[in-house]
């Protein structure tokens, strides 16, 4: 993998033709069922969830879609979800963890969604929550970063036991958009901010945020979305057997401290 | 990159900065300042104007009366007025909060190093060290109210609108663990913009490693009460502050999750002016109650009690 810029990276991510998971979930799982609603608001579209068949074993499946055209956005919100979204996936989770599968997840966002109805339904709560529950949660967590990762929209779904990006995907505590118009009041220069944050996927290797890199075909994704999708599934599937080693115990232990370490300071 | 290097040359400009002689006295204030056991808030007359300069009047941000400074101090810096709750410095916090001289720093010396290399921040933070006299944006440690132990975190603004780092995520998820392993409760006072943009990708981390240290605490029993003031946004009312058993507000604080710019900047509306208040957190469900700065100490204290902690004898 040649190193690429955050810059060129979101160039590639933000190709029309980049697949989403719509693209790879038939690619990976069989037998997709999708399961809806939170049970106390709604159902939002920017997070699926279902339970499928990996490798002839059940799992659950949560994912952040991103649309492939204005009506596909329009109907998952450009993939940023809603409270009831995260509340959704919240559910799904302690019904894996009942029914002892793994969960698998796919993320990619811009973000939690900003917006008066996510203010009144608590979304600092719902992401809040979720990070709570994953921590805790007695299933193993596979989970991949497909595209963006953006902030705690996607921190929600990447508490878990073994976390990869896709080649060019990226993982940012703010978008280079904001970061701009923050550092420079000047949202135009997201490129030399996208640079200053280090969000690529060799970066947060490097920081030791993920464990893993999918590589994708040369230029992209969209140039073969089954070549990728066969990456993926290579990942999930030694991912899983690695983890499903250790016992419940373990498990939560080694999901601790691989967060507990994670921090830079003097004393 | 060299860590140590960096490591090193933040200890140069650390040490002989006077930030930790200032730190020292003013940690001595804590010490010396509050009266008896009592439930009134202690001796904010005494405290150094840490939290509203000297004499400078105070603005309200919200009613836009303006008060005298010592009139202000003596109100423990709310609006006489309108009654917003301004903010003020940990040291202050801790000054009217806590029984005098209980308060027993932890990681005094943990400083903020530059994991992503970003421009300018080792001398701002250095900057901001000197200034206010503390080593991040967060003190934390032990103390009481009414000689009942309690571990305690207090953020302060005053450091980079008290954003979370690796420092502030490292001291909470510390200070949960002390609690957790001492059998202690945990009374937490966020404020906050959120999570550090100057420490990339890791400061989002802290987001997960702070309520994963509240998931941990809270499995082995622990009593959590979150108590929020202005402001408490972001990626820290998304993690371990919407994270406690009770979550108490300070009155018309701003709590909320994106900013308010940012939400008008998406449906191209202005929004109303309690939008993100404390009222309105109340009002949503979000918050177990409001409580005033002057009544916060005896509510504490009751809630400890109704935990089992302090029972009804008083050694003071």
């Amino acid at each position: 993998m040649s190193a690429k810029s955050a810059w060129d990276c979101l160039q590639i991510i933000r190709n029309k033709n980049r697949p989403t998971v719509e693209n790879y979930i038939p690619l990976i799982f069989d037998e997709f069922y999708e399961l809806h609603g939170d049970r106390h608001f709604g159902d939002d579209h920017a997070i699926k969830g279902g339970i499928a068949s990996f490798e002839g074993k059940p799992v659950t499946v949560l994912a952040q879609v991103k649309g492939r055209n204005l009506n596909e956005n329009k109907n998952t919100n450009f993939a940023m979800p809603h409270p009831e979204g995260y509340r959704k996936a919240m559910r799904l989770a302690l019904q894996a963890e009942k029914f002892k599968r793994p969960i698998i997840c796919f993320i990619d966002t811009p973000g939690a969604f900003c917006g008066i109805d996510a203010e009144k339904r608590g979304q600092g709560e719902a992401i809040a929550q979720s990070l709570f529950l994953f921590s805790k949660l007695k299933t193993p967590v596979i989970s991949v970063i497909l595209g963006e990762g953006g902030s705690g929209g996607a921190l929600a779904l990447a508490v878990c036991d073994r976390l990869a990006m896709l080649e060019n995907a990226v993982y940012s505590v703010i978008s280079p958009r904001g970061a701009a118009s923050i550092l420079w009041k000047d949202a135009a220069k997201e490129k030399d901010a996208a640079e200053v944050l280090k969000i690529t996927a060799p970066d947060c290797k490097s920081f030791g945020i993920i464990e893993n890199i999918i590589s994708e075909p040369i230029g992209g994704a969209h140039n073969s979305p089954t070549d990728t999708a066969e990456n993926i599934k290579a990942y999930i599937s030694n991912s899983i057997r690695d983890v499903t080693k250790l016992n419940t115990e373990e498990l939560l232990k080694a999901r601790y401290h691989k967060f507990r370490k994670i921090g830079v300071y003097g004393e | 990159m060299a860590l140590e290097n960096l490591f090193g040359l933040v200890k140069e400009r650390w040490k002989p900065t006077s930030s930790e002689t200032t730190k020292e006295e003013n940690t001595e204030a804590v010490k010396g300042t509050a009266a008896e056991i009592t439930d009134a808030p202690l001796a904010a007359a005494e405290a150094a104007a840490t939290s509203g300069g000297t004499a400078v009047p105070f603005k309200c941000p919200r009613c836009m009366q303006t008060t005298p400074a010592d009139a202000f101090s003596q109100n423990l810096w709310v609006c006489p007025s309108c009654n917003f709750h301004s903010r003020i410095s940990a040291l202050d916090r801790l000054r009217i909060f806590v029984d005098k001289g209980t308060f027993s720093e932890f990681d005094k010396t943990m400083t903020s190093l530059n994991p992503i290399e970003f421009p300018g921040y080792d001398e701002k933070t250095a900057a901001l060290r000197a200034k206010t006299g503390i080593s991040d944006a967060i003190l934390t440690g032990t103390a009481s109210i009414h000689n009942i132990p309690f571990v305690i975190g207090v953020m302060d603004s005053n450091f980079l609108m008290a954003s979370m780092g690796s420092v502030v995520g490292e001291k909470i998820t510390r200070a949960f663990e002390y609690a957790e392993e001492n059998g202690l409760p945990m009374v937490l006072f966020s404020a906050s913009g959120g999570a550090r943009m100057q420490e990339g990708i890791i400061s989002l981390m802290q987001m997960a490693k702070t309520s994963a240290a509240a998931a941990r605490y809270s499995e082995a029993g622990g009593l959590f009460i979150s108590i929020l003031t202005d402001p408490t946004t972001g990626g820290v009312e998304a993690s371990f502050a919407s994270l406690g058993d009770i979550i108490i507000a300070e009155p018309k604080v701003l709590i909320g999750f994106a900013g308010r710019r940012v939400i008008e900047g998406t449906i191209k509306q202005h929004l109303p002016e309690d939008f993100q208040s404390a009222e309105f957190q109340l009002e949503h469900g979000f918050v177990d109650m409001i409580v005033e700065r002057k009544a916060m100490r005896k509510t504490l204290r009751h809630i400890l009690r109704l935990h089992g902690f302090g029972g009804v004898k008083n050694v003071g």
